[in-house]
């Protein structure tokens, strides 16, 4: 009993894992809602990649889907232009998979640290163009590459990205999330974004930690790419444009910024809004508009600003002894 | 050196537009400090309202420059007063997803209006086109116009800002809103003014860009409102000089890279931009503010 109450958060995971695999094998979701819910898990990820550097660090960076194209490609010329995996033995085709996805995000994590190094010495509004203009570039380079299909786009990618996989990355980008900012790097990150003059006085090295939140979200989000790559089966350069990173700031800023939960819920959410609001035709996203405007109006904070769910609490440890000690 | 020439007269003519559209970008950051990504759209409801007055009422250029001047300021005017005026002592970045927001909504409604839709419409051709030659450089009397035109709205103004009350306003808000407040000024009307100016200046824009490139449809301002913002932000965000001067450089280096290659004058643009932030991280004709604690 007391192995079940300590690990909770791990059995309603697994048992909500469990639930939505049945229906899919059941045929009650059809694959129109699973991929609305694979969707949305990269989105969860892309969105909490993003609120690392946004709304832990404060340094507001608007480009971010560059790194998610970057990683995607990469990934995705792994599987199949390098390899052609699609004509191996299945057993050896997951693997190849998930090593392409650690290349996605260590190209877009190595590429989000050589934009890091020069643009964030920029400040607010400023670094925000760079890294929008970085973001763009990224995709015009990304067009300029005939190896990967130029404009065309890259076609014949192999579907691995399963439900499965969807579900286990997001757990673990909210884990790795969880205990990056619960780490002394977050609090260094979090320090800056308070006051980056007084950290900086307080001895911490302002430029190498922004550097550090910049390239781990810049990962993240390559790993995001990868497995948007391997859902979609297709990648065209244009599908990363800044008009996709304003989505995953809308997605953050709904949600609620400097909060795990809120990204989850913000990405989740904003997601499958504008399918269900489908039946309104050409209308939806005027909707979805005006509904953006009056939330934002009406609680300037998103959905759950600054408050996150129990289990991404970190409670100290000194903390629960003495509780239960008194107790 | 022909080439040269003709290349430098369309790079000035797309170049002055960018300025137009930029100056609003920079006149609202200059007053509340927000990015309104919004803006690029007054430029698309500027060609439309001018499509409009043109096709429906048969009004000559002029009139309908001015209507269509009017009616989108005004439009700009009302949107900050339902959609950011609440959230002016919020976080700034509230008021940022509220402008994605208004961006959202005033690109699809046109588009889901019937009778507008979402394919590109021809513009009407208002100026007589007469061609002629100078010096081997072939131009014509749309381009001279609408350089022309640009010019004078930007001496406008400048005459505006500097020499008027209202402009004296304007930069006493851009100071310090909370002592210009207390000197008696009006802050929201002033924000109202500044919306309006912005809001028109786009409008122009707008129309000056479907007259030399006379396609329009309801998604055109988000790259060209890109750009705009690009070239405020390299002349240096909050600066009415710069961002002519940013319009300027943006217009004629996208003309001379895509003369080399199409997909190289949308980059070029980021290239300048990223180069010059890193050189000079306020822009060209920013001032570089020191923090104090």
């Amino acid at each position: 009993m007391r192995l079940i109450k300590a690990n909770k958060v791990y059995i309603i995971m697994i048992l909500s894992y469990l639930l939505l695999e049945t229906l899919n094998r059941l045929g009650i979701l059809n694959s129109y809602l699973l991929q609305i819910i694979m969707l949305a898990g990269i989105n969860i990820i892309m969105t909490i990649s993003l609120n690392l550097v946004n709304g832990f660090t404060g340094q507001f960076s608007i480009g971010h889907a560059g790194f998610m194209g970057v990683g995607a490609y990469s990934s995705a010329v792994v599987t199949t232009v390098f390899f052609h995996t699609s004509s191996w033995p299945v057993y050896f085709q997951v693997p190849i998979f998930l090593v392409s996805l650690i290349v996605g995000g260590m190209v877009a994590g190595l590429i989000g640290f050589l934009i890091g190094l020069p643009s964030l010495r920029l400040k607010g509004d400023y670094l925000a163009i760079v890294t929008l203009g970085f973001g763009e570039l990224l995709r015009a380079s990304i067009r300029l590459i005939d190896y990967v299909g130029g404009p065309r786009g890259l076609a014949g990618i192999p579907k691995y990205t399963n439900l499965f996989w969807v579900f286990l990355f997001t757990i673990l980008s909210i884990y790795a999330a969880r205990n990056f900012v619960n780490s002394s790097f977050g609090r260094a990150c979090i320090s800056i974004r308070e006051n980056e003059v007084a950290s900086e006085a307080m001895g911490i090295d302002t430029t190498k930690y922004k550097i550090i939140s910049f390239t781990f979200a810049s990962f993240m989000a390559g790993v995001a790419g990868g497995l948007f790559g391997h859902l979609l089966m297709f990648l065209q350069p244009d599908t990363f444009s800044f008009l996709k990173s304003i989505d995953y700031l809308v997605f953050l800023y709904a949600g609620g910024m400097s909060s795990i939960s809120g990204s989850i819920l913000g990405a989740g959410i904003l997601t499958a809004v504008p399918e269900f609001l489908r039946f309104l035709a050409n209308w939806r996203i005027v909707i979805y508009g005006v509904l953006l405007v009056l939330l934002m109006l009406k609680q300037p904070e998103g959905f759950y600003g600054g408050k996150e769910f129990g289990f991404l609490k970190i409670v100290r440890q000194d903390k629960k002894v003495r509780t239960e000690k008194a107790s | 050196m022909e080439t040269f020439l003709q290349l430098l007269i369309y790079g000035l003519q797309l170049g002055s537009i960018y300025a137009l559209i930029a100056l609003g970008y920079t006149m609202v950051y200059g007053i509340i400090g927000l990015i309104n990504f919004a803006h690029g759209d007054f430029l698309m409801v500027g060609a439309f309202v001018a499509l409009f007055a043109v096709t429906l009422f048969g009004l000559g250029f002029v009139p309908a420059l001015l209507i269509s001047m009017i009616i989108t300021g005004l439009l700009g005017v009302s949107i900050e007063r339902i959609a950011y005026k609440p959230l002016r002592k919020r976080p700034r970045l509230s008021a940022l997803i509220t402008a994605i927001g208004v961006s959202i909504v005033l690109e699809n409604f046109p588009r889901a209006l019937p009778f507008i839709g979402p394919a590109p419409r021809p513009f009407p051709q208002m100026i007589p086109m007469v061609k002629f030659n100078v010096l081997g450089v072939s131009t014509n009397s749309v381009q001279l116009i609408m350089i022309a035109l640009s010019v004078l709205l930007m001496v406008m103004l400048q005459i505006i800002v500097t020499k008027t009350q209202i402009g004296r306003k304007m930069r006493a808000v851009s100071l310090d809103k909370d002592a210009a407040s207390l000197m008696g000024i009006n802050v929201n009307s002033v924000i109202s003014v500044t919306f309006f100016i912005g809001a028109s200046l786009a409008a122009a824009g707008g129309i000056f860009y479907a007259s030399t490139y006379p396609m329009i449809d309801v998604y055109m301002g988000i790259v060209l409102g890109l750009k705009a913002f690009i070239a405020a932000v390299l002349g240096g965000i909050g600066n009415i000089p710069g961002a002519m001067v940013g319009g300027i450089i943006m217009g004629i280096a996208e003309i001379f890279a895509t003369s080399i290659n199409s997909d190289l004058g949308y980059g070029i643009g980021f290239v300048i931009l990223i180069f010059i932030l890193l050189v000079r991280p306020a822009g060209i004709m920013g001032k570089f503010t020191i923090e104090k604690v």
